[in-house]
């Protein structure tokens, strides 16, 4: 029998036993949250160029910066909460029925873990100098 | 002594002079024989004052009695000739044909309800919301007293919820909602709106209750503010704003 990782059985619990205004006040302070890292995410950009912030080595040396490799850190689980719930909740909406309801929560919890893992793993990867 | 009019000889609006005609298109559709809805037009005698529902009896009473459709009162107080006419849930009782500007009138069935045929609709969903959110005063102190014969209540405190009640169920606010026209689980505006009208109610205990039954994942959330419910009360309910109003108790902006 598959058996997942103690910590997504734990979500996964809680997500099942969260109400849905628990899940939107999670919702709304997300994106609140959001606005305001993103804008200082935007900020710092802007002291460099645009096309001066996409090179390769700008961006490993953004990652090699733990501050603000921890406020992108904070941004993507932010964004991945609040994107993910809207697209829990659009797919809700979108067609009706138990079993439809339930593998459209988990499976919208198990892709915000995923992303999540994969976003970390760079900036993971970055300053333990495997790249 | 002064003759009564037999019912053959009722004068109908047909029957008088009028000055103006216009196309009444009906929609007809029975699901048991029929795989598409259809439109049947008729020509029909108006007056100033002619509603769209009397024009649809004068079709009735002079050119197809089949045409199937739901009234009672019509005076806009029992909520029953709920439909969409030229494209807006309007009930048919209060809605004056002169006041539609259009020489072509066209009558549906209300969207969002399943039709028993032509213009008859189902009620059971939006009735089966409605009882679910407890559309009553929850006291513990059930029996009347001598001494507590009224449970007192101030002009401002009945100000809160006084426009919801007046709510008649005609389900016009559910036919215009979005939301209820894709998630066939949604509570609608009709629900909500009397949860709050009950959860304001300074004599209603039964708050935290209500609010735990529609904090549900079809519940209260899947508004999305679209606010055609309160476009098109004939009652001047503001569905959408007690919504927004109950979604204070939850995010515990009000207590």
């Amino acid at each position: 029998m598959l058996r997942l990782p103690w910590y997504t059985e734990w979500l996964l619990c809680l997500v099942n036993k969260m109400r849905e205004s628990h899940i939107m006040k999670i919702h709304y302070g997300t994106a609140l949250a959001a606005i305001g890292l993103v804008a200082v995410h935007i900020l710092m950009r802007l002291t460099q160029g645009f096309a001066e912030s996409l090179e390769y080595e700008s961006v490993i040396e953004n990652y090699k910066f733990l501050p603000y490799a921890g406020l992108l850190e904070i941004i993507l689980i932010l964004l991945s909460i609040h994107g993910f719930n809207g697209l829990r909740v659009i797919l809700l909406e979108l067609k009706q029925g138990r079993i439809y309801e339930k593998a459209v929560s988990y499976g919208c919890v198990a892709a915000m873990i995923g992303l999540i893992a994969y976003g970390s793993r760079t900036i993971i990867m970055v300053n333990t100098g495997m790249i | 002594m002064a003759q009564t009019p037999s019912i053959a000889e009722e004068k109908t609006s047909s029957a008088v002079s009028s000055s103006k005609s216009i196309t009444l298109r009906i929609a007809r559709f029975n699901p048991q024989k029929d795989s598409d809805t259809s439109f049947m037009e008729f020509k029909v005698p108006v007056e100033k004052w002619t509603t769209v529902l009397e024009a649809i009896l004068d079709v009735k009473k002079h050119f197809d009695h089949s045409v199937a459709v739901r009234y009672s009162c019509r005076q806009a107080t029992c909520g029953s000739c709920g439909m969409v006419i030229n494209g807006k849930p309007r009930l048919a009782c209060f809605t004056k044909i002169s006041e539609l500007n259009s020489d072509t009138v066209t009558v549906e069935p209300m969207h969002n309800f399943p039709i028993i045929r032509d213009l008859a609709v189902r009620f059971d969903r939006l009735f089966n919301s409605h009882h679910k959110v407890k559309p009553y005063l929850i006291r513990d102190d059930t029996d009347v007293s001598s001494d507590t014969k009224e449970i007192l209540q101030s002009p401002e405190e009945l100000e809160q919820f006084i426009q919801f009640s007046n709510c008649i169920k005609c389900g016009l606010c559910n036919s215009a909602c979005p939301t209820m026209a894709t998630d066939s689980s949604f509570v609608g505006p009709q629900a909500l709106a009397q949860a709050y009208r009950y959860v304001a109610d300074s004599r209603d205990k039964g708050k935290d209750n209500r609010l735990k039954i529609i904090d549900e994942s079809h519940g209260i959330w899947r508004c999305h503010f679209a606010g055609s419910c309160s476009q098109v009360c004939p009652k001047g309910v503001d569905p959408a704003m007690g919504i927004q109003l109950l979604r204070g108790y939850m995010l515990g902006f009000r207590s």
